[in-house]
């Protein structure tokens, strides 16, 4: 569709878009200061990959940013990605103690990506000994490359094979373009694969083309998230100007900003924290009115706290307890969304208000209910354990009910955090190592 | 409103607050502007024959961990200026400030003859005392003045007699703190005739060293020297000293304490340790002279909470307190407690005790309601407890606990008489008490 709503020039859009300024150098000294170093850390607890937060921030409060980037990609090799993306207010600053001390977080994610953009240039890790095995990863999310490069830490050939031609997965095309610039996650991905991982783009793997990887390689993982986003199943989903939320973030992440294609009246259906960025992105991309429907009222809302505060203060409107019914198209383009009032019963169950249909104006929607499960391609590997299209894997390994094959990131849940796959990429890797090593040993005790 | 007004040996003043001797009262400007703002006296930076030289640059300061200037220290010597050029303004101050304490410190070659001139001159200027100063660390004491002569108790006494065989206003003799025994030199000047004593004066020190360049600090082009240590970082030591003086009977005249003075707490503890005023530097050279309106109205409304109407009601009143080692009592115990609803679980107090001091905190992980929120990482929460049976009551968790009220010190009752180290050594020689048995976990 043609660029719609107000027109903004280049760098109104770039500033639009624009990464929070970084901390200053007084400023995060101050903010480092406040830090109390709390004995078994409650950041540290609450961090999936079990960042070291009081550590780092006192190597930056005695002036070592280098050591203190060290400290967080040991932990985190995304640590630079997840300074930016985490939902910080619900990890590590949720459960900084100094909220009860003096009303606020230290603010964890900005000095995090204080550390981690002074050691831009610097590499902490090297290749282990060579042990001569070789693991396939699939998908160059941030599970697979963190899977790749704690491999690679510890001597095992790692290649990654990417069906798309940039690797990152939801880093480079999902995460909301004000938070994490494309360019970014590259150079962070570049700096990853330094280590000697061999990263080939452009190869989507089918469940034929595993089965071929787990005989040639000692090992595999699996990481290749969801599917596309869910449908709505209701009328006129093939319209022009029907978008599925992930088609219209990967645009601001991949295209610059005005070639985006945006509406002048958006409707994002979906109550999540996509549903934000998907909402506040049209806004700063020039729409005149965005609005987000949702089927039940503000309090059920999934989305954060501080989404929902952002999108309020990008002027995105909501449409509560409004369930979609159909989308009005004339000319096979969309021009609105019939909705259905619903209410809540006393129960608590939801439902649809009889004869209070409701027509709203647009000329896109966005369809933002999450994204569906890679089910048939993974009922296409026999053996594969899967409950509804998440696979099962070990806690503690991510060992799947395939010898040999690991999983982790998405494809394991409902659609995480970039935090949450950089953790299953490391605990699979130890899993692999585990078992790799265990082999080596057969192999030198038959020698 | 209390009476803060103080008569220090005679000088009247309408506070204690005065400014020790030191670049904030190097100029007439300077002194008059502290008046204006409203302190008490003045110690006038420090005058010699010549002006002398001063290199750049001279300050070095601590920072720690978030706060500036912890600790100063400085390498400048005494004025610059000429002497007729500062008896004039001392004496355009004096006039313009006649209820203003304003002593004159001062600082010639060891000569007799030295002495009683500028002490004549001083004095003829309108100064209502006199401030030896026996205690510059750096610069003049290579040249034999400052401490090289308040290191030698003979010196001492032997200068402070010259000045005092010309001078009719108060003498005081300012201490320096790089001495094994401070009361040798105090004892010292007050047999060479002084009439007061001001201490401490700068620690000698180095600030440190620059780690890019690998000069010392403060650089001057790249080389440094040892210079004099200031700031809230030495209270304690001036403290320490002030009061060792205070109660010794030899000593006997008053005390103007100096040495980190930034709050009204500060100044409140110096005279109940034994001052009789006190004399403030960095503070002012850090945020200028509007801190005494501060320093005024917190001694004030402690005063009135304490219910002291003047400054003589307290003075002093510390110093019985404080006692040899020897004579505390081993019967008296406390036992920190850990007020459970104010407790932010930063597990401080826990570290600190389990690796400094005595092992006697519990650590328990609760299972919390929600997985995340403050204090909770993982679904847990730390809670700590004190081991009260093991706990020896050594202040450390409270000292560590960043809330204010969190953990308190509470007295046991033993049912044990009062005993202090002497008592039991002489009833333990005469078999009249048994052995104390080692703590529980020793």
């Amino acid at each position: 569709m043609p660029r719609a709503g107000e027109r903004r020039s280049p760098e109104e859009l770039a500033r639009n878009f624009a990464e929070a300024p970084p901390l200053g150098p007084s400023e995060a000294l101050f903010e480092a200061s406040r830090c109390l170093y709390c004995f078994d850390a409650p950041c540290t607890r609450a961090c999936p990959t079990g960042i070291d937060v009081p550590r780092f921030i006192r190597q930056l409060l005695h002036r070592d940013e280098i050591g203190a980037a060290k400290t967080i990609l040991g932990a985190n090799i995304f640590g630079g990605s997840c300074a930016r993306a985490c939902p910080t207010e619900v990890l590590c600053e949720g459960a900084c103690v100094d909220r009860l001390l003096s009303g606020g977080p230290i603010p964890i994610g900005r000095l995090q990506r204080l550390a981690c953009d002074s050691a831009e240039g610097v590499s902490f890790f090297e290749p282990g000994p060579p042990t001569g095995k070789k693991v396939a990863i699939v998908g160059a999310g941030p599970a697979g490359l963190s899977c790749a490069h704690e491999l690679r830490r510890l001597g095992h050939d790692v290649t990654v094979f990417e069906g798309r031609s940039l690797p990152g997965g939801l880093d480079t095309h999902g995460v909301a373009a004000y938070k994490l610039s494309t360019d970014f996650v590259l150079a962070e991905i570049e700096r990853i694969c330094a280590i000697g991982i061999d990263l080939r783009l452009n190869h989507p793997v089918t469940p034929a083309g595993l089965r071929e990887l787990l005989n040639e390689f000692d090992s595999v993982f699996l990481g290749i998230g969801l599917g596309r986003t869910l449908p709505l199943g209701i009328e006129g989903e093939d319209l022009a100007g029907v978008w599925e939320s992930l088609d219209f973030i990967d645009q601001t992440r991949v295209r610059p900003f005005e070639e985006c294609e945006v509406g002048r009246e958006v409707i994002v259906i979906g109550g999540g924290n996509t549903a934000i960025d998907v909402a506040t992105a049209a806004r700063r991309l020039g729409a005149e009115k965005v609005t987000i429907a949702y089927r039940r009222d503000e309090a059920s809302m999934p989305a954060f706290a501080f989404e929902y505060d952002l999108a309020k203060g990008d002027g995105v409107r909501f449409e509560w307890f409004a369930a979609p019914l159909r989308i009005v198209g004339e000319d096979g383009a969309a021009r609105g969304v019939e909705f259905a009032r619903t209410r809540l019963d006393e129960s608590g169950q939801l439902q649809m208000i009889p004869e209070s249909n409701f027509i709203l104006p647009a000329d896109m929607v966005v369809k933002a209910l999450g994204q569906g499960p890679l089910v048939e391609w993974l009922e296409a590997l026999p053996g594969l354990e899967h409950r509804a299209g998440r696979i099962v894997a070990e806690a503690t390994t991510g060992a799947t009910s395939i010898a040999g094959l690991f999983a982790g990131g998405d494809c394991l849940r409902k659609g995480g955090e970039v935090v949450d796959a950089v953790q299953d990429g490391k605990v699979a890797a130890k899993g692999i190592d585990a078992r790799l090593k265990a082999r080596m040993g057969r192999a030198s005790d038959s020698q | 409103m209390p009476d803060l007004s103080v008569e220090f040996r005679g000088v009247k003043a309408p506070n204690p607050f005065w400014l020790a001797s030191a670049p904030p009262t190097n100029s007439e400007y300077q002194v008059r502007r502290a008046f204006d703002a409203g302190w008490g006296g003045a110690v006038w930076k420090t005058l010699g024959f010549e002006p002398i030289v001063n290199v750049s640059s001279r300050y070095g300061a601590i920072d720690f961990e978030g706060r500036k200037v912890v600790g100063l220290n400085n390498i400048e010597l005494i004025t610059d200026r000429t002497l007729d050029v500062n008896l004039a303004e001392i004496a355009r101050v004096k006039k313009a400030h006649p209820k203003h304490a304003l002593f004159v410190s001062l600082m010639v070659e060891s000569r007799r003859e030295a002495w009683h001139e500028i002490v004549k001159r001083t004095q003829d200027a309108g100064a209502d005392g006199i401030e030896l100063n026996f205690g510059c660390p750096h610069g003049m004491s290579e040249r034999g003045m400052g401490s090289a002569v308040g290191q030698v108790p003979e010196y001492a006494r032997m200068i402070t007699g010259w000045a005092k065989e010309v001078a009719t206003v108060p003498v005081m003799v300012k201490l320096t703190p790089n001495v094994a025994d401070v009361t040798a030199i105090g004892r010292a000047a007050v047999e060479g005739g002084a009439d007061a004593l001001s201490l401490i004066n700068t620690i000698n020190s180095v600030m440190g060293v620059d780690l890019e360049t690998l000069a010392p600090k403060p650089s001057v082009g790249g080389y440094g020297s040892h210079g004099g240590y200031c700031g809230p970082a030495v209270k304690p030591i001036a403290l320490n000293m002030v009061s060792s003086l205070a109660k010794d009977p030899r000593v006997g005249v008053p005390i103007s304490g100096i040495g980190g003075i930034e709050t009204w707490q500060d100044a409140a503890e110096f005279l109940l340790l034994g001052a009789g005023s006190v004399q403030v530097c960095t503070a002012v050279m850090h945020r200028g002279f509007r801190i005494v309106d501060g320093l005024i109205d917190g001694l004030s409304g402690w005063m009135r909470s304490k219910g002291f109407g003047r400054i003589g009601d307290f003075a002093g009143k510390s110093v019985p307190r404080l006692k040899p080692w020897g004579e505390l009592d081993l019967n008296y115990k406390v036992v920190a407690e850990i007020d459970q609803a104010k407790c932010i679980h930063c597990g401080l107090c826990y570290v600190a005790c389990e690796d400094g001091c005595h092992q006697s905190i519990r650590w328990e992980r609760e299972p919390a309601q929600v997985g995340i929120r403050p204090g909770v990482g993982d679904g847990s929460l730390n809670v700590f407890t004190i081991e009260q049976d093991s706990c020896v009551g050594c202040n450390m968790c409270s000292l560590v606990c960043p809330v204010e009220g969190c953990i308190a010190m509470k007295p046991v009752d033993r049912g044990l008489a009062p005993m202090s180290w002497n008592q039991y050594q002489a009833m333990l020689a005469e078999e009249r008490v048994a052995k104390i048995e080692p703590p529980g976990h020793a």
